[in-house]
């Protein structure tokens, strides 16, 4: 089931089993049978940890859906909530409780998970409705970073850049500094850290701390880590706000894809056979996994999307030549070898067939005129070509209505490629937006303003082109099919953050320290020592293994990035991935935008 | 508002640019058309039973999933249950249901009970805790944890207990300075709910100036405080601390906020009239006031029309009935509406377009589109044309448009305007590509003939007569054209 996690240069799986032993150890407390009432929310990541066979070896018999009102009936001795620690969920818990029949023999137990950590304030809360004394076992599950894949964690936090940029509350990079001592317990202690960004520099003083004040957790482990880099989103604004051109990225923009899986349009998707076509046309949005244990997947994945139609055709031919071979096995052994790799090529066609329809359904989007207007205003931005007057694409947007997410991308787009906009550029893009999609808005364009991605030009300077050229962030000559840069994820523009990455790797940052000041908050490094003998001594032509770790979160297109500097051929490092959450442009300034529904009090 | 034709092209060809298109359109479809006609002939030879490498329900989730658990074992016993509990129907399924479901109890509940108290008490509740809720961390110790307890951690102990999730008693801290080590102690530590909870502990014992004063030198917590007192919802305290902290821009904005609290239009409106005067920045403050005027047209607007509509006298509610009240719209839906319902009323009328005009200030392309819209949608043609229509002094009109005819032709095609409709405005779009271009695409027959004459592009005009009808006027057009 896991066996992607291993697939990589450090092997995640050991993540994943300590995770799964914490959760089985929990479930042994609460002695008998057991239902578990899930946080919604909670699914998809506890999805990637365990299925529900493990459970139920741990005498789970059934599971429901947190929600209002009485529980189910179920013959069982516990009841178990698996809550993240909000308020309005206490209060349907509560609900719950109070709602269950006192005169029921026998009793059934409460007991709350909290995850990841347990809250104070939920606690006192329960106090306060009575319930508090109901629950037998409340205790915390540490799920700080998941394992989604072979190179990649997340912590799955939605609100975290809202929290730490907006409101300037620091707990989830609480929970990354807990989740990186986790992952120094397993993997050894990392003896280098770098960072830039206010959000960085704190995570590593917390590691620092936390590390001063469990003197035990001084490990044995050689280490897996050589670096690890920790990146504050604010110090590129512009990558998440650019259109991913990614296979994986686009599937992201497009459908969105939630804890590794996607749901698609059914049309694309019909019933197999021709027989049974025609009476159950599928109506429900089909469900995919998309993680690296598909290796046609694997393969395509980080690809520019105008690279994959030529892989899936190769992979056709590939395919279909090995089905012909049965015409030509003729002894009993050629049958027999045959057959035996029929399940091998069953399991290639059908992921062939997918992803086939998958691109079909993306090609339909990209050769768009929209698509094609749109993204040629992004890369005019971002080329830095009129990023100083009204933009006519974006305004005939504003007049047709289009969805409110994108023009709001496309403004701040703008604005992160000119250091601000031009006060009266800016005056004219709210006046628009205002009057057309409604004066409350005026709370979300707040919002942005304080987050930095939507402001007027404070200083009369505009610094982008300088970090542009510097950085080499616009690439002129892009190879999308056999890439050499970085810049083949956007078509174009080479994300700032991974370049950042890059160039700290080869040259060191040293040679790029005048931009590193034009950007938000200060660099750093640290140095953990190591006990003598866990130091490394590398072999000739050995990789460096870095992880980086973004705060705020990460797009696919930044992580194929990545990826594709891990696999150069004298790149000499390797990286692993983690993040407080997987996003694209549109999660990001959803999760920005102010609730205009009213709140549920 | 275009760069000239010769310009675009440059600037497409000089490969700065790249279109994100497939390099050769033909081959990539093709090569994708190969892929799927591989799979599809492959169907027939493969047994599909059991093709997948995991088992998968037909929702999607594969077999043994949690999500795909918690259906299956629910629905054996949800079924059992139907009918018995009808509040369990009512919370849906759907997570995203459930603030609705919790609307009448909430965390509100548990803050609110201070907030009605008048603001004289705030001073003496302060020092006593008669009467007034408990808002610290468990201060009673359960008994298991018993033997965890003692009663002078430091600060530093406690927080870290804390951060453990361990219960800790913070009432033994008396002095403003043990409070003030307490609560650096929890923001050195950047836990959220650690701080989070000493500041609730402060909040209770402290009284409210000073722990004003004293967060303004501590950002984060201050920030932590701001948070908590947002979520639930304390608006009083959390204006008097913005007010304190002279940050008057926050304080109007989170003032404005409350109006969507407030579902009664009317009381949104005096409440939004309350909101005007208050300090946003200049900007800001003209919207603001706009925003109220809006909802005062509103109420206005929709109070006449309900009447109209119920009267049945009026001809266009008769034909064209409301769908929606149009309250709480944005100010172009506003627009559109009123185009599309009070056109032709006079600009002494509320409810009048022009009026609306005047009074927001609407710039002239925003009107024209807008109207455009409206009048197409009605199929109001003269109107279209009028909209476009100026006279000069000598009495002479002029065809002008300030958002581009071909603009205005495709919001025409999308109201599937008549193609003699359409080539009238097709004919005045000024780009000779573009025009040929539009005129092509819709059928405008007659002005792509009319161009390609004017361009005496013979061997255009000649390619062109295979896309006619034969036989019609059009073909015999072309013929006189091509032979003269």
């Amino acid at each position: 089931m896991a066996a992607h996690l291993s697939s990589g240069r450090v092997n995640l799986t050991a993540l994943r089993e300590a995770g799964r032993r914490e959760l089985r150890e929990f479930l042994d407390k609460c002695a008998g049978t057991k239902a578990i009432v899930w946080d919604e929310y909670l699914t998809g990541p506890f999805g990637l940890i365990a299925q529900y066979s493990l459970l139920k070896e741990h005498e789970v018999e059934k599971m429901f859906t947190l929600k209002p009102g009485r529980l189910p009936q179920a013959d069982v001795k516990n009841i178990i909530f698996f809550v993240r620690p909000k308020l309005e969920l206490m209060d349907i818990i509560t609900d719950n409780v109070l709602r269950e029949d006192r005169g029921r023999s026998p009793q059934r137990d409460f007991h709350i998970l909290f995850v990841p950590r347990r809250s104070l304030l939920c606690e006192q809360w329960l106090k306060e409705q009575g319930v508090l004394g109901s629950f037998i076992h409340r205790e915390q599950y540490s799920l700080d970073l998941i394992p989604f894949d072979g190179d990649l964690l997340s912590m799955e936090s939605e609100s975290a850049f809202k929290e730490c940029y907006l409101e300037s509350d620091q707990t989830s990079l609480y929970h990354a500094a807990k989740g990186l001592m986790t992952l120094q317990a397993l993997y050894g202690t990392i003896p280098q850290i770098f960072g830039k960004g206010e959000c960085a520099r704190h995570v590593a003083n917390m590691m620092i701390r936390m590390k001063r004040e469990f003197p035990g957790s001084q490990n044995s482990i050689f280490p897996v880590f050589d670096t690890l880099l920790l990146l504050d989103r604010n110090v590129d604004l512009l990558t998440p706000l650019a259109t991913q051109l990614t296979y994986e990225g686009l599937i992201d923009e497009i459908y969105g894809i939630q804890n590794t899986y996607v749901k698609l349009p059914p049309e694309k998707f019909a019933p197999k056979k021709q027989g049974e076509g025609g009476k159950d046309l599928p109506t429900e949005p089909k469900k995919l996994q998309l993680n690296s244990a598909e290796e046609l997947y694997a393969e395509i994945r980080d690809k520019n999307f105008n690279a994959v139609g030529s892989v899936l055709s190769k992979k056709a031919k590939i395919i279909s030549a090995a089905f012909e071979e049965r015409h030509h096995a003729k002894t009993v052994g050629e049958i027999k070898q045959f057959v035996s790799q029929l399940p091998h090529m069953q399991a290639a066609r059908s992921s062939l067939a997918n992803h086939t329809s998958i691109a079909e359904l993306i090609k339909d989007i990209t050769t768009s005129e929209d698509f094609f207007d749109n993204l040629t205003v992004e890369q005019e931005f971002m080329s830095g070509i009129d990023t100083d007057k009204v933009n006519n694409y974006i305004e005939d947007c504003i007049a047709q209505k289009h969805p409110l997410i994108k023009i709001l991308r496309l403004v701040c787009l703008q604005s992160v490629c000119n250091s601000g906009l031009k006060q009266k550029v800016l005056d004219y893009y709210k006046r628009e937006i205002l009057q057309t999609y409604g004066y409350e808005h005026i709370l979300t364009l707040n919002n942005l303003e304080k987050a930095g991605l939507l402001k007027p030009q404070t200083s009369g300077r505009n610094n982008y082109p300088t970090i542009r050229k510097t950085l080499r962030l616009w690439m002129d000559d892009v190879n999308e099919q056999n890439p050499n840069d970085i810049s083949y994820v956007y078509s174009g523009y080479a994300p700032l953050s991974v370049r950042l990455a890059q160039l700290l790797a080869r040259p060191g940052w040293r040679s790029i320290e005048e931009v590193l000041k034009m950007l938000p908050g200060p660099h750093f490094e640290e140095r953990q020592q190591l006990p003598t003998g866990l130091q490394k001594k590398r072999q000739h032509g050995e990789n460096r293994v870095t992880l980086v770790f973004f705060l705020g979160g990460v797009t696919y297109a930044e992580i194929a990035a990545l990826r594709f500097l891990s696999q150069m051929e004298d790149g000499g490092t390797e990286y692993v991935i983690a993040t407080t959450k997987l996003i694209n442009g549109t999660s990001w300034i959803k999760s920005l935008m102010e609730k205009l529904e009213p709140a549920p009090f | 508002m275009s760069r000239a034709r010769a310009d675009e092209e440059e600037y497409w060809h000089s490969s700065k640019f790249r279109a994100f298109t497939f390099d050769d359109d033909d081959d990539e479809l093709s090569q994708l058309k190969e892929s799927k006609r591989a799979v599809n002939s492959l169907r027939d030879i493969v047994d599909d039973d059991d093709d997948d490498l995991e088992r998968v329900s037909w929702s999607g989730e594969p077999v043994g999933s949690i999500s795909w658990s918690i259906k299956e074992t629910a629905s054996s016993s949800t079924s059992s249950l139907e009918g018995r509990d009808s509040s369990l129907q009512k919370g849906s399924s759907s997570y995203a249901a459930l603030p609705k479901q919790v609307s009448s109890y909430s965390l509100s509940n548990l803050f609110k009970g201070r907030n009605k108290l008048p603001s004289f008490q705030s001073l003496s509740d302060a020092f006593s805790d008669a009467g007034v809720k408990n808002y610290a961390p468990e201060l009673r110790r359960p008994k298991a944890e018993y033997k965890d307890y003692s009663s002078d951690w430091s600060p530093k102990d406690t927080v870290r207990r804390m951060q453990r999730g361990k219960v800790c008693s913070l009432e033994r801290f008396r002095s403003l300075q043990d409070k003030l080590m307490l609560l650096d102690e929890a923001v050195a530590g950047h836990d959220g709910n650690v701080i989070t909870a000493v500041l609730i502990f402060l909040k209770r014992t402290l009284r409210r100036e000073i722990l004003f004063r004293e967060l303004e030198v501590r950002q984060v917590a201050l920030c932590h405080l701001i948070h908590f007192l947002k979520e639930t919802g304390e608006q009083k305290f959390l204006l008097d601390l913005l007010r304190f902290l002279d940050r008057t821009e926050e304080v109007a904005l989170s003032q404005y906020r409350e109006h969507l609290n407030i579902q009664d239009v009317e009381k949104r409106k005096e409440f939004l009239k309350g909101c005007i005067g208050l300090p946003f920045s200049a900007e800001d403050s003209s919207h603001i006031q706009d925003h109220y005027t809006l909802l005062e047209r509103q109420i206005i607007i929709e109070a006449n029309d309900r009447h109209l509509e119920t009267a049945g006298q009026s001809e266009i509610f008769r034909k064209y009935p409301r769908k929606a009240s149009i309250l709480n719209m944005p100010l172009v839906t506003t627009l559109f509406y009123s185009c599309f319902y009070h056109y032709t009323e006079a600009e002494g009328t509320f409810s009048s377009p022009t009026n609306l005009k005047k009074t927001f200030k609407i710039p002239d392309k925003q009107y024209v589109l807008t109207a455009l819209a409206a009048r197409a949608k009605l199929r109001a043609w003269d109107d279209v044309d009028a909209l476009f229509t100026t006279k000069n002094w000598l009495g002479y009109t002029k065809k002008k448009a300030p958002i581009g005819f071909h603009r205005v032709v495709e919001i025409l095609q999308r109201n599937n305007a008549p193609v003699q409709v359409l080539q009238e405005y097709v004919r005045l779009v000024e780009d000779v590509e573009t025009r040929l271009n539009l005129a092509t695409k819709y059928k405008c027959h007659d002005v792509v003939i009319e161009t390609y004459r004017d361009l005496k592009d013979r061997i255009q005009l000649t390619a062109y007569k295979c896309k006619v009808e034969r036989g019609s006027a059009d073909e015999e057009k072309i013929n006189n054209i091509l032979n003269n």
